[in-house]
């Protein structure tokens, strides 16, 4: 009672204006709160006084659902989380029951991994330039032309992911103890013919981050967001490295074999969106690297410590914790296994690095205009998939 | 009874090739995003797909929201339309082939297109919607502050030639158009494209109906025919800087072995190509920058613009 009581009271002292200001409530339908979020802001005119993130439009139970099905049911409930990068959210849980089972998977297998997962990170960071481009304005301009320059790109991996996979996005790919399949035989050769396009079309994002004035215009010095703040409100990927920290996961506790690849962490200056444009551009550039890296080490063998098999035979984690935490193109996505000894999950908690980067955008937005609320947000990149599970 | 039929004929024209240069810029557009455009509606190349959007908006339901200010709700997208087809009254389309050849044509068509905000925040106001209230405070704004550097880059031509007539202005670029005086002919006309693109609302100026904070701005309570009429009026709007701003600097009618009407036609082809051009490689900029861009840059060099004109044709 009380802290429903402690919800009104919050809630009143938003929705109370004051003078001439104006309460604003923007979604959950509209068209650029990229999915169902809803943010209740309070004006002053063009300004923003106030804004408040109303979330849990996307909640699905992902969590309790985990606890009533076996280890591996769960996996292609992962992809539907963060649904723009299925296979880093699969590859998180994948490691989590690995690391609590204490087994090592092939060699090639991993090497699968890293490159299925950058794939996947430049797949990700391409509908994010796309989607921030609408956000900055031009669904009917040019936002959309950067937009559908970055779905043409995208369109290209994907289909990658469908010879290999089968799915687009939902790819159920990654499983307890390596993959599920091996690649098809003309699949890296594929790839390899891709990527000199990919690299051109990166060259050409990154010349419009540096010639573009109005995208400049609109992007510098807008949501400045310190380090500290980042820190204490647990932001992480590129919204952190944005504001001027190397902090990745791939390069601070390296997991599936990373240590062994050389990329370096895109940094900004300044915390603003245009440097977590930037970061996020500049990843790319640096997935391809690995990608290369991968292609050139490819090992030959199996791709998983038992043959696939059709129906998946119980897998048993002995009682305990295991934490993992993984770098998805979002950020620290960690995942907190506790086991009881039988075939389900005790609990299955995740640290989802949307939701703590969405919790910064109360508190560098205030005082921007309207329209600088949606470039904010773009530059987070949330994906409510994520944000409520 | 003569000057009725050609009324028609106009209205009717007018109607025709703004239909038709909505299919041009759906198809632009698709072709700048690797896309191909409307094709299933007419067969060769989608032609007759501004004719199935007309027959969908005609046919749709006119949905009026309760808390609206019905007076204004009603009456704006007409306001609008009105104001933006009344301009072509004065606007030559050849050689002797006008309306009303107005002696002030220049000032006739500044004053009337901008009436059209005053259609624009009915439209707003009279939505009773917190996205509409915004966007048509955004008009204003944005409107009144375009307004001053587009008066004076048109005024620019107007000294030139020595008249506000618009067959006048053409006359006198028989020789050399506006557009090439050096220095004076280009800032103008590159104030008069900045300042047209603001009055029409495109991007990257397109504050009032900014869809990813507005939804669709003082158009968001329309449906059916009023939000065709809306939308109409936009590209109406867009026609007549075309064929405004080809008359004003890039000497109308005049050029070499073609007919008057065609070199027209091809200019306005043009300046309507290079405003789509705009639109579809740009974002959009902030009510503030807008308004700084006009205040602090537009309107000091558009006064020297005028003040420059006023020497080059003391001198000459």
């Amino acid at each position: 009672m009380n802290l429903i009581a402690e919800q009104i009271e919050t809630y009143k002292s938003i929705i109370e204006t004051e003078g001439d200001t104006l309460l604003v409530n923007m979604g959950p339908q509209h068209p650029s709160t990229h999915g169902v979020l809803r943010l209740v802001l309070k004006l002053k005119g063009e300004e923003v006084v106030k804004i408040e993130p109303v979330i849990g439009y996307l909640h699905r139970g992902f969590e309790k659902l985990s606890e009533n099905l076996t280890y591996i049911q769960i996996v292609p409930l992962t992809d539907r989380m963060d649904y723009l990068a299925s296979i880093t959210n699969e590859l998180a849980y994948v490691l989590t029951i690995e690391k609590a089972l204490k087994i090592e998977v092939p060699k090639k297998a991993i090497y699968l991994r890293v490159l299925t997962a950058e794939l996947q990170r430049i797949v990700s960071h391409l509908v994010w330039l796309g989607t921030f481009g609408l956000d900055l304005g031009g669904a009917l301009g040019g936002g959309s032309t950067l937009f559908l320059y970055c779905f043409r790109e995208r369109e290209i991996i994907l289909d990658l992911f469908e010879e290999f996979s089968g799915a687009r996005m939902m790819y159920n790919f990654n499983q307890i103890g390596g993959l599920r399949y091996q690649p098809p035989l003309d699949f890296f050769s594929k790839l390899k013919a891709t990527l000199p396009k990919l690299k051109q079309a990166f060259a050409e994002y990154e010349e419009m981050l540096q010639e573009n004035y109005v995208f400049k215009v609109r992007t510098k010095n807008i949501g400045v967001l310190e380090v500290s703040l980042a820190q204490r409100m647990g932001a992480s990927g590129p919204v952190l490295r944005g504001s001027g920290l190397a902090y990745d996961i791939r390069k601070a506790y390296p997991y599936s074999g990373y240590e062994n690849f050389e990329f370096e962490i895109p940094i900004g200056e300044n915390g603003d969106c245009f440097d977590r444009a930037k970061v996020r551009i500049l990843e790319m550039k640096q997935s391809l690297r690995i990608i290369q890296q991968a292609l050139k080490g490819m090992p030959e063998g199996e791709v998983a410590i038992r043959p696939p098999v059709r129906v998946p035979t119980a897998v048993k984690v002995p009682a305990g914790e295991t934490y993992m935490h993984i770098e998805a193109p979002r950020g620290d996505l960690g995942v907190f296994l506790v086991s009881d000894g039988t075939e389900k999950p005790y609990r299955l908690k995740w640290r989802a690095p949307s939701f703590s980067n969405l919790a910064v955008l109360p508190f560098i937005s205030n005082g921007h205009k309207v329209a600088d609320v949606m470039a904010i947000l773009g530059s987070l990149d949330p994906v409510f998939g994520e944000v409520d599970r | 009874m003569n000057t009725l039929f050609y009324s028609l004929v106009l209205l009717a024209g007018i109607l025709l090739v703004v239909a038709y240069l909505t299919w041009l810029e759906r198809k632009f557009a698709g072709r700048m995003q690797s896309r191909i455009g409307p094709q299933r509606v007419g067969k060769p190349w989608g032609l007759l797909q501004p004719i199935a959007d007309g027959a969908k908006l005609l046919v749709k339901e006119d949905i009026i929201p309760q808390a609206t200010d019905k007076t204004a709700y009603n009456l704006a997208p007409i306001v609008v339309i009105l104001a933006t087809t009344l301009v072509f009254v004065t606007i030559p389309l050849g050689k002797s082939v006008v309306l009303v050849d107005l002696n002030v044509g220049v000032l006739f068509i500044l004053a009337i297109s901008s009436l059209a905000l005053i259609g624009i925040f009915m439209a707003g106001w009279g939505s009773a919607n917190k996205y509409a209230i915004l966007s048509a405070m955004r008009g204003v704004n944005q409107l009144i502050s375009y307004e001053i550097p587009l008066v004076l880059a048109c005024l620019v031509p107007v000294i030139l030639a020595g008249s506000m007539k618009l067959s006048s202005i053409v006359l006198a670029q028989s020789k050399v158009w506006f557009i090439f005086y050096p220095f004076l002919g280009q800032i103008a006309f590159l104030i008069f494209l900045v300042s047209a693109l603001a009055e029409a609302n495109r991007i990257p100026f397109d504050i009032t109906e900014a869809e990813s904070e507005l939804i669709a701005g003082y158009t968001v309570e329309y449906s059916g025919m009023k939000f065709a009429f809306l939308w109409l009026a936009e590209y109406i709007h867009l026609l007549a800087v075309s064929l405004v701003g080809s008359i004003l600097f890039l000497g109308g009618w005049n050029g070499p072995w073609l007919p008057s009407g065609l070199w027209l036609a091809l200019k306005t082809l043009l300046l309507f190509l290079l405003i789509l051009w705009i639109r579809w490689s740009l974002v959009r900029i902030r009510l503030d920058q807008i308004l700084a861009l006009s205040w602090k840059v537009l309107f000091p060099l558009s006064l020297a613009t005028l003040i420059l004109a006023g020497g080059w044709s003391f001198i000459f």
